[in-house]
């Protein structure tokens, strides 16, 4: 038995990625650069580090309106998250996973925040709203199976 | 999410293959939302006519309908994009010509942002190019619902207006410029207006420095809450709460605020919670004020400084009468170089009141329409810039790869006339 999140699918399709797990929102505008799909902002945990194909687990879409622009802009350019996994409905949040197209699972439980590891491999399937481990990073198989 | 017969026709084509795409895009947003249905708006805030390396590419391949189809609407069809139904303005863009010999902002943005305003002004956009459409007179009504995008304009419109807007998006405010609708969500319910969070200044709040300083903690502090705050606060001006909210909107994600006896849908502090049990405030004191000062002066070591910044949000006329009264009669710094943002409705009565003059023969510069983060420019070989934003000292830093200061007004003159960073933090 793998760990099953449970939330509300907003972007419909299904990936199998690599998780990449922040315990801290994202901007978007001056959070991230569009044009290599990593995150910019010098205080986050995650600076330096690409999103690009992964699944982005993080809890909230913060900053700027401008979020749903430069998520989207990750899409025309090539750089995009292959899904998304947001722990609180924004607008920002909603409006950014429409346009950049990829399967998105929100407000899902447990957190995912808390469940996910980085480097977890996860399946988002954004038409049932489901947010599943497949395997624990390092190979070894899901806490509960 | 139930739709009107009206919205419904909308949706099937009947007004258009753009009209459609915009409503498909706001059902798409609106169930992704859980909104229960869209409600009628006549004022959007958005952004069709600021270059891109994106809209650049889709310029190219169709021209500004693929553009406006694609980032405004989300629709990949070639679609012909009619005039606006509703009232629509476009926010701050990029810069214009007034840069050029400033900084290494690209030539093809000026040539395409003007060709861009042709086109979307043909279509009925008035083109304010601001982020602060509030104050050149996109002035909505208390209860007006709108949609509107950057976060410190509807940070404003919700709490110091009364208006009612999400932060909305290039996409959903494509879609209700098109259709005059928007999801009713959020902001847009009264319920959710409510104050959830309450935050008390215990260190007075009294200049423009300690507005934004302030609300850097309380974004911090309650991120996508709803604060209320008390305490030694004074009485604002525009300019104060405009730099106040803009920080909240930076550090957290507040679109809402309440300031019991001030802000128009918080007549007492029983008010702004609706009512509902008032929670235990926050408390902002001295080692509070001291611990924001030194994150956001946290990310620079030389005190050489070689650029300032002032405007952000863009500058009021009182702000541009308090920088030219600092500068009348001296000289920049060789070497320092100083920007002044404003909307250019504003810049205009600056130029027939003397104070671009003023501005000028010091050796500044007065820019409209954009500013150095949303244009990710600066002139050629800054290293260090100050600043009496709180929002730009957050994002320039990381937009740009430069170190940054920030205090007074004062100190950001008088660094400008020494090229020494000088600032510390009052009592």
């Amino acid at each position: 038995m793998s760990v099953v999140m449970r939330g509300r699918g907003i972007v419909p399709g299904v990936v199998e990625a690599e998780a990449l797990v922040t315990s801290e929102g994202i901007s978007g505008w001056g959070g991230i650069d569009s044009s290599n799909g990593t995150i910019v902002e010098r205080r986050h945990e995650l600076v330096g580090q690409s999103f690009t194909g992964k699944v982005l687990v993080f809890p909230s879409a913060k900053g700027s309106s401008g979020w749903s622009g430069h998520f989207q802009a990750t899409r025309l350019m090539g750089t995009a998250p292959a899904a998304m996994v947001i722990s609180v409905m924004t607008t920002k949040a909603a409006l950014g996973a429409i346009v950049t197209r990829v399967p998105t699972v929100i407000a899902a439980s447990p957190d995912p925040v808390e469940t996910i590891r980085t480097g977890d491999i996860v399946r988002v399937d954004g038409d049932a709203g489901t947010v599943t481990i497949v395997s624990r990073a390092g190979g070894s198989a899901p806490v509960g199976s | 999410m139930y739709l009107t017969d009206e919205e419904k026709s909308m949706h099937a084509g009947d007004e258009g293959e753009a009209v459609a795409a915009a409503m498909d895009l706001l059902i798409r947003y609106g169930e992704a939302l859980g909104a229960e249905r869209l409600c009628e708006t006549r004022n959007v805030a958005g952004t069709m006519t600021q270059p891109s390396p994106a809209k650049a590419k889709l310029f190219a391949e169709g021209g500004w309908a693929k553009s406006y189809a694609v980032i405004n609407l989300d629709c990949d069809d070639d679609i012909d994009i009619p005039r606006m139904k509703v009232p629509t303005c476009q926010l701050q863009h990029g810069f214009g010509e007034e840069i050029q010999g400033l900084s290494a902002y690209p030539a093809r943005n000026i040539e395409l942002q003007a060709d861009a305003e042709s086109f979307f002004s043909a279509r009925g956009v008035n083109v304010l190019a601001t982020c602060t459409p509030y104050q050149v007179g996109n002035l909505p009504v208390r209860g007006e619902h709108c949609a509107w995008m950057e976060s410190s304009a509807v940070v404003y419109c919700n709490s110091v207006l009364g208006a009612r807007t999400n932060c909305e998006g290039a996409a959903s405010t494509g879609a209700a410029s098109l259709t005059g609708k928007i999801p009713y969500w959020g902001n847009h319910v009264p319920e959710n207006r409510y104050a959830n969070r309450l935050v008390r200044a215990e260190t007075p709040i009294r200049s423009m420095q300690d507005w934004g300083m302030f609300g850097y903690f309380v974004g911090d502090a309650v991120q996508e809450d709803r604060p209320a705050i008390t305490g030694e606060l004074g009485q604002p001006i525009i300019d104060e709460l405009k730099h106040f909210g803009a920080a909240t909107a930076t550090s957290g994600g507040v679109e809402i605020y309440h300031i019991p006896g001030i802000t128009p849908e918080a007549p007492t502090l029983e008010a702004a919670f609706g009512g509902h049990r008032v929670p235990e405030a926050i408390t902002y004191g001295a080692a509070e004020r001291r611990k924001v000062y030194e994150a956001l002066n946290s990310q620079g070591t030389s005190e050489d400084v070689d650029f300032i910044l002032l405007g952000c949000p863009h500058a009021s006329l009182t702000q541009l009468a308090d920088i030219a009264r600092l500068l009348d009669g001296k000289r920049l710094n060789p070497g320092t170089e100083l920007w002044i943002m404003t909307p250019r409705a504003l810049r205009s009565v600056a130029d027939r009141n003397g104070y671009t003059a003023v501005i000028e023969a010091a050796g500044g510069r007065l820019l409209t329409d954009s500013c150095p983060a949303m244009s990710r420019t600066a002139p050629a070989g800054t290293r260090v810039f100050a600043t009496d934003s709180a929002k730009q000292a957050h994002y320039l830093p990381a937009i740009l790869g430069i170190e940054a200061w920030f205090g007074t007004l004062e100190e950001c003159v008088s660094a400008a006339l020494t090229g020494r960073w000088r600032g510390e933090l009052a009592a």
